[in-house]
């Protein structure tokens, strides 16, 4: 059953997985692949609403539509920041983001 | 009584005038933006002489007293229900006789301009100014109430501004300006406190209720008092000093000789014959509350007027400058206008020095103006100011000089021209009622016959000066004004005033007072023959005199240096002692700490500002560094 | 031990081992490959937690939608064949221990937590509640965030094109 697993094991893991999001944002030197880390990081979010969901409050859908709504939102993220590194690419031939400092003083 | 709502037009077609020649101009030839001004302004004067035939000629025999007739009136700003402030047009015999006085002296001041202004850059921008002065002064006149008045002797001054410093290339033109607008100002201020007062103390602006001798606040006063003296003496006093700047009186007056940089129709109309008249007209205006509630404000204002006519006329002996010369002959005249109405009494006979005073000013009007185009004529003729430059010029302009001649018999007081009547009233005024400002006024009266054959003598006789142009007579736009000028002056004194314009409407007869008259005449023809010695020919007696008499001659040379004690008081110890301290602190104190806490902002951003790197993951460490350690902090340090 | 457990051990580890290895691969492609598989096991945390909806959306537009998208576009930046830099010692002692820091932190403080937990039958939404909630304007309807995302996603749909678009040359 189910209630065999506590909750908790779940926090754990989606916690686990955001740090390693954390950390892949942190060292990634591509921008293409801090995108995944960020990828990593909404997933773990989205384990959380549902596991949640399912042990808290399993009579509502609240945690399940957050999901989902986050899904939707990673999926235009995901297009407007390829849209920019595409973008980027252009005018610079790489997306190194230690190269992209234009913002700098 | 016919229906005079039509009067609402005489101070609206110079208005429509000044936008409609201020708006084109620069578009419109120049000439032809004089025909409009000047057929706009021929047209108020048959309005306003239509006016004053119908006022007070027209009515039905035996309507005794003259009443206030308010043909138009609205309420423009409402306050509470008693305090509102109101636009409309009050004709009483002031009124409509200062209308009278001063559509006839701008219509001869707009035709003379057509000749003397002929040519000169800013010809339509003269009209519109004028237009613009002839609105406000007959707004000022025909106000009902004080607020009115006060906005529009704000519009005069802003007129007058702007006329004198007309020539605005000149440095000197452009100082008169300003100091005339300041001085009037400041004067003004006192005027504003004391409106402000008279209406918080009477709860109205209007006139027919303020000076209503069975009004409130005549029989009532106020228990009101600041400094011992009463809240309605203050306010009065006060608005003397408003009057008082206006109209040039010691020691506010000195503006008006600078004022005589602008152009001399301007000098005519609005220095000598109308605006100065203002503050006269303020005081006749407010005479019954002066009278009864105030009359400490009243012997004010007659020790102001007798002062200032003695002290300009002194100064006026001695200028060489012939517009500076007819600039302390005004304020003189002034002066003898004030003291008239300082010395009257209320109502019937007793008002017989409102009654003169009003003669005077409206005499004056005529010839002063007279004067002033005469002058013009001649600097027109000879191209300068200076009277020791000129000399026997009665052979080149005997227009000018037989019209000249007039206006200085008839400001001298000579029988049968019109000053001798008005000034001969004033002195019987002041004779009934204060003797030592009486003899005051014998001596000015001397001193005036006495400066202005001196300025006559050095003008048209005297030396033969060559000069590079020969002189010639003016064109027939300037002789004309001059000639109905002097017919005015020759005339205006037969026109029965006590009939007419009195302190309380009400008529009276006149009578003469030989005892003052004969000596007062005989004063004046000796300070003629005086000037007949001094001047007619070129003598040396009165260069001998000026040496003789070296100190006070200097002083009255320099105007009793009136104008380097205020330029003392303003400079020396208001710039240097007050403001210098100030901008110093304002620059080194205030100043300074801004900038210093700019500089400071700019070397704590210069420090910090590497840490802007442009690297997003340097930017993504430190953030979560923080979280985590905030985290840190609150759930093991602080909640637990 | 049960099916459930298994299932759960079996996803978090793959979930953690190929979460660590898209964010440590050298080799671009292998990465996007990764973070496939680690979005394939939170399905199947979904199916296992009996949200067949929801891990059926994660497969189609998650492994489906957005990793394609991610391999296209590392397809048009980068060689396939291309490796990265090793990694600077001290950036990457830095970052481990930040995020080892929060990572213990977190579940710290999870572990300390005593959730309530509810234990149901574990039903299964069915397609029709979830249907009319996300159109139902009542208590618990999600009409209004529905439409939100539908404007965002148009929105981003016009952004993506206009950003990524070839500039006109002059």
């Amino acid at each position: 059953m189910l209630s065999e697993i506590p909750l908790s094991y779940f926090l754990v893991v989606s916690t686990l997985m955001f740090f390693i999001g954390i950390y892949g944002f942190l060292t990634r030197k591509n921008l293409i692949t801090i995108l995944m880390a960020v990828e990593l990081i909404l997933n773990s979010v989205n384990i959380n609403f549902v596991a949640f969901n399912r042990y808290l409050f399993p009579d509502q859908l609240e945690g399940h539509f957050f999901s989902l709504f986050i899904i939707a939102v990673a999926a235009a993220e995901a297009a407007v920041a390829i849209a920019i590194i595409i973008s980027v690419y252009r005018r610079y031939s790489n997306i190194d983001v230690e190269r992209v400092d234009t913002m700098k003083f | 009584m016919i229906d005079f709502s039509f009067t609402i037009l005489i101070p609206l077609i110079p208005f429509i005038l000044f936008l409609l020649l201020g708006l084109t101009s620069g578009k419109m030839k120049p000439v032809l933006s004089g025909y409009i001004g000047t057929l706009g302004l021929s047209v108020v004067t048959v309005l306003s002489y239509f006016t004053a035939y119908q006022y007070f000629f027209n009515r039905e025999a035996g309507a005794g007293v003259f009443e206030k007739i308010i043909p138009f009136h609205t309420v423009w700003i409402h306050l509470t229900e008693k305090l509102h402030v109101d636009l409309g047009i009050l004709l009483d015999p002031i009124s409509v006789m200062m209308m009278v006085v001063i559509t006839t002296v701008s219509l001869m001041v707009h035709i003379y301009s057509m000749g003397y202004m002929k040519g000169d850059k800013g010809f339509s921008r003269f009209y519109s100014f004028l237009s613009l002065f002839s609105f406000s002064m007959l707004g000022l006149v025909v106000a009902p109430n004080i607020f009115q008045m006060y906005i529009f002797w704000e519009l005069v001054g802003v007129s007058s501004y702007l006329l004198i410093s007309y020539y605005y290339e000149k440095p000197s033109a452009v100082s008169a300006g300003k100091k005339a607008f300041i001085v009037t100002r400041f004067a003004d201020l006192g005027f504003l406190v004391g409106i402000l007062t008279l209406s918080y103390i009477s709860g109205t602006f209007d006139f027919v209720t303020l000076t209503d001798p069975q009004g409130a606040l005549i029989t009532q006063g106020t228990s009101l008092t600041f400094m011992g003296i009463s809240a309605l003496t203050w306010a009065l006093t006060l608005i003397f000093m408003g009057g008082a700047g206006k109209s040039a009186m010691f020691p506010l007056h000195i503006w008006l000789p600078d004022a005589m940089e602008g152009p001399t129709p301007v000098s005519a109309l609005i220095h000598a014959a109308t605006m100065v008249v203002a503050g006269v007209y303020l005081v006749a205006r407010l005479f019954p509350l002066y009278f009864f509630v105030a009359p400490d404000a009243l012997t004010i204002v007659a020790y102001v007027g007798g002062f200032t006519s003695l002290f300009a006329a002194v100064i006026a002996c001695t200028q060489t400058d012939i517009k500076r010369v007819l600039a302390f002959s005004t304020m003189s005249q002034i002066g003898y206008m004030m003291l008239a109405l300082g010395v009257s009494g209320y109502g019937g006979e007793h008002g017989l020095g409102y009654m003169a005073s009003m003669f005077h000013l409206f005499t004056h009007a005529m010839f002063k103006a007279l004067l002033f185009l005469g002058a013009g004529a001649i600097i027109h003729a000879v191209h300068t100011n200076n009277m020791n430059e000129m000399g026997g010029l009665r052979k080149y302009l005997p227009i000018t000089h037989i019209t000249f001649l007039i206006a200085c018999l008839t400001i001298s007081g000579i029988p049968p021209f019109s000053g001798f009547f008005s000034k001969d009233e004033i002195l019987v005024a002041a004779f009934e009622s204060n003797r030592f400002l009486f003899f005051v006024e014998y001596a000015v009266a001397g001193i005036t016959a006495f400066y202005m054959f001196r300025l006559y003598f050095n003008v048209f006789w005297g030396k033969s000066t060559h000069y590079h142009h020969t002189p010639h007579e003016s064109p027939f736009t300037m002789t004309i004004p001059l000639m109905v000028l002097a017919l005015a002056s020759m005339f205006t004194g037969f026109i029965p005033f006590s009939d007419l314009v009195t302190s309380n409407g009400e008529a009276f007869t006149l009578h003469t007072n030989w005892l003052v008259a004969i000596p007062s005449v005989l004063i004046g023809m000796a300070g003629i023959a005086l000037a007949w010695v001094f001047y007619k020919k070129e003598t040396a007696i009165p260069d001998q005199l000026a040496t003789t008499l070296s100190s006070p001659y200097k002083w009255s040379f320099n105007k009793f240096y009136i104008d380097e004690v205020y330029l003392f008081v303003t400079k020396k110890i208001i710039f240097d002692r007050v403001s210098e301290p100030i901008a110093w602190f304002d620059r080194h104190v205030v100043d300074a700490s801004m900038n210093r806490i700019a500089w400071v902002t700019n070397l704590a951003s210069d420090q910090i500002k590497g840490l802007q790197s442009g690297q997003l993951q340097k930017y993504g460490f430190i953030f979560i560094s923080g979280v985590i350690i905030l985290t840190f902090t609150f759930v093991y340090f602080l909640f637990n | 031990m049960s099916i459930h457990e298994l299932m759960f051990y079996l996803f978090s580890g793959m979930i953690l081992l190929f979460s660590v290895l898209t964010v440590t691969s050298r080799r671009i492609l292998r990465a996007a490959v990764y973070l496939l598989f680690v979005l394939v096991s939170t399905a199947g945390i979904y199916f296992m937690l009996n949200y067949q909806f929801l891990a059926a959306v994660q497969l189609t537009l998650y492994a489906g939608g957005i990793v394609v998208l991610i391999i296209f576009s590392i397809l048009l930046t980068s060689h396939i064949s291309q490796k990265f830099e090793p990694l600077g010692v001290k950036k990457m002692v830095f970052s481990a221990l930040a995020v080892a820091a929060g990572a213990l932190l977190s579940i710290m403080t999870i572990l300390d937590f005593g959730f309530d937990t509810v234990v149901t039958t574990s039903q299964n939404p069915d397609m029709e509640l979830i249907g009319t909630s996300l159109l139902s304007y009542e208590k618990n309807g999600y009409v209004l965030p529905f439409e939100v995302i539908s404007v965002l996603l148009l929105a981003a749909m016009v952004a993506s094109i206009v950003i990524a678009k070839k500039e006109k040359s002059k």
